[in-house]
């Protein structure tokens, strides 16, 4: 009782907050403001090329002259198109290699850079170039180390008298193919040396002490240790890379522009040849809206096969 | 089961030494308590000893066995580390399993020791659960039974319970203790609690600044203190160590007051110490001044004054006095520990 008046002695004149504080109250009205231009940037950059682009995959636009609606012609006259399976086959190639290559050597170059090494940050920022330099300048660098005449590979083998005549690198299907490969393999190593280095650097050091008393050799303590705690940010690293390597565009097209003989179109290099210079707009949006079964399927396989693991924050524990 | 033998050990990190040369010997089936301040090198001496620190100097002997070059695993050591280490990625069978998975021990046997030690830490329950999903307490108990799976020769622990919450430490404490005598098994355990050691120990090895101070039982360590160190770092409340001479028939401390002295005192006596347990009410005492009374219930911890002179005391009585106000106490004569301007027990 003396508690209650007392406390009704006390109470404060409370004041109406204005009209546009009790606006800015209102929860719904906020959401809808906070979100606003999130979405109209989303909505103008990505949602609306995006429709536009498969819209364009079910017309026979062409450059300068509007489409009208085909439904799926584009898809069949695609569907019986050799260079168009070729382009798929090396798409899927290119980034099944590149992804094995990367992740192997990237993997080795971090282990080796937790190392205590000498002059370790120094290295670590030379191991970071080819990822900073633009890719068009790598692209161009590696188009002279594979051209068939300056070559400087070609000219050091045949210096040292390994090789009489320059090596063929872009100038036959095959070859043109693996020389592309391992210019991309080259630009991805310092992204994922480096997203696992820092993964790397998470393991608390004490735990491969205490795998040295459980009598744990080098190998073991990899594969039961390392690898397992290096699970979650490979997965997000790998499905990254794969993402990126499978949308390749600027490495392949400046360097072949997809020749020999169509042999290393991608289906994004292929998709811009007969979209743009081509001409074939309809055509061209096609090949592009082929490519999202690939990524939706790389996207999923990454959710579900390398999704959270049990022993990781945040789950239930049944 | 085993000896350990520790002699003139030394350890440098790059020019700079950390341990001094320290020589320790450990009996079979004995527990043994390294404590110390931190950063005194007990954790860099029991790295040593687990081999996961090379050793600069001297010799370490397990068993009689010379191991300075002989690598951890094959030292017949369990170590349980201050953060547990237990990996994140296992259960706690895995866990507890894991030394046993690598030394390709048959299935049934591993299961066998899991549930052994499961069932000897109250951990049946828990086997199928991931560490993140384990209190402090159960982590601890499964870096343990990390540990007893292996049936080493020695346990090494480093501050195993600095993680957990007051009361959960003393009971693990009694749980550590009680499955050492079990198991009989041959233990170094390192800690800055010196209560921990005291409680725990058969013999202390105190040690400050990368040498050992004194080894020995903890009665004896806190009887006999052989220097200042030993004798204020041993004991809670802190020993009163008071400076200062021998004049006017007694101690003359620094600050004013005068002491008593037992008989027979030599006569270079630099440090006067007393407990603060073994100050008595006394009505024919030194007149004290209060400054803080710390009632605990069981007994009154009282910080004073005689003259300038500061004084901790502890009494079994009740006192009702206030700061400012005085009471009469002085020192149980044949408790009195006197030592020299070098620090050591006269
Ligand atoms: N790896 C290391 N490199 C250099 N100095 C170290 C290293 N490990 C420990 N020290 C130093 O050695 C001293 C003793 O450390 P430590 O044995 O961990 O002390 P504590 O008694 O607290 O366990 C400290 O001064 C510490 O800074
Ligand atoms: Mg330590």
């Amino acid at each position: 009782m003396s508690t209650a008046a007392a406390s009704t002695a006390w109470t404060k004149v409370r004041q109406q907050p204005s009209a546009l504080a009790r606006l800015f109250d209102n929860k719904a009205f906020l959401i809808v403001v906070c979100l606003l231009p999130a979405v109209g940037l989303l909505m103008t950059f990505l949602t609306y090329p995006l429709g536009l682009g498969v819209w364009l995959a079910f017309t026979d636009q062409t450059i300068g002259r509007p489409g009208v609606w085909i439904g799926i012609e584009n898809f069949e006259f695609l569907f019986e198109d050799p260079i168009f399976w070729s382009a798929v086959f090396y798409s899927v190639f290119y980034t099944a290699v590149a992804t094995v290559g990367k992740f192997a050597l990237g993997l080795w170059l971090a282990l080796l850079l937790n190392q205590h090494l000498p002059m370790k940050s120094l290295l670590r920022a030379i191991i970071l170039l080819p990822w900073i330099v633009p890719t068009v300048l790598s692209a161009i660098a590696f188009w002279w180390i594979y051209d068939p005449q300056f070559s400087i590979i070609s000219w050091a083998l045949m210096e040292m008298g390994l090789r009489e005549t320059p090596v063929d690198f872009i100038n036959s299907p095959w070859s043109a193919r693996w020389s592309l490969i391992a210019a991309n393999i080259w630009r991805g190593i310092p992204f994922v040396a480096i997203s696992l280095l820092a993964g790397l650097q998470t393991i608390s050091p004490s735990l491969y002490e205490a795998a040295l008393l459980d009598g744990a050799s080098p190998w073991q303590r990899f594969r039961h240790i390392t690898f397992p705690m290096l699970m979650p940010i490979l997965a997000i690293v790998m499905t990254f890379s794969i993402i990126f390597t499978f949308t390749d565009f600027q490495l392949v097209y400046s360097i072949t522009r997809g020749g020999p003989v169509n042999s290393t179109h991608l289906m994004a290099t292929l998709a811009f040849q007969r979209g743009i210079p081509g001409g074939q707009l309809g055509e061209g949006a096609a090949i592009a809206v082929a490519m999202i079964p690939f990524l939706v399927f790389a996207t999923l396989f990454s959710y579900f096969a390398l999704a959270r693991r049990k022993w990781q924050q945040g789950e239930s524990n049944d | 089961m085993a000896t350990v033998s520790v002699r003139d050990a030394r350890k440098n990190f790059g020019s700079t030494p950390i341990l001094h040369g320290v020589n320790v010997e450990i009996g079979d089936g004995e527990f043994v308590v390294l404590v110390g301040p931190s950063g005194c090198g007990k954790s860099t001496l029991l790295r040593m000893i687990a081999g996961l620190e090379n050793i600069s100097g001297g010799e370490i002997a397990i068993g009689g066995r010379v191991v300075n070059t002989v690598p951890p695993k094959d030292r017949d050591i369990a170590m349980v580390f201050q953060n547990y280490a237990l990996y994140p990625h296992m259960t706690v069978r895995e866990n507890m399993a894991f030394s046993m998975k690598l030394a390709k021990a048959p299935r049934e046997v591993m299961e066998e020791e899991v549930q052994r030690a499961a069932k000897i830490l109250g951990l049946d329950a828990l086997l199928d659960r991931y560490p993140r999903q384990l209190s402090g307490g159960q982590r601890q108990r499964v870096a343990m039974g990390r540990a007893i799976v292996r049936h080493p020769q020695v346990f090494l622990f480093d501050e195993p319970l600095s993680n957990l919450d007051a009361k959960l430490r003393v009971q693990m404490r009694s749980e550590i203790r009680e499955l050492q005598q079990r198991l009989a098994t041959t233990t170094i355990y390192v800690t800055h609690d010196q209560i921990e050691a005291m409680t725990m120990a058969d013999q202390i090895v105190v040690m400050n600044a990368g040498r050992i101070e004194q080894a020995g039982a903890p009665l004896a360590l806190y009887d006999r203190p052989a220097n200042t160190f030993v004798a204020g770092f041993i004991g809670s409340p802190a020993m009163n160590l008071v400076p200062g001479e021998i004049s006017d028939g007694g101690f003359r401390a620094q600050g004013g007051a005068l002491l008593p002295l037992p008989p027979a005192t030599p006569a270079n006596v630099a440090t006067y110490g007393i407990r603060p347990e073994h100050l008595v009410l006394a009505e024919d005492g030194i007149e004290a001044r209060l400054v803080v009374v710390e009632p605990t219930g069981s007994e009154t911890q009282v910080a004073m004054r005689i003259a300038e002179t500061p004084l901790v005391g502890a009494f079994r009585e009740r006192i009702t006095g206030r700061p400012g106000e005085t009471i009469r106490v002085k020192p149980d004569l044949s408790l009195v520990h006197l030592f020299g301007a070098d620090g050591r027990r006269l």
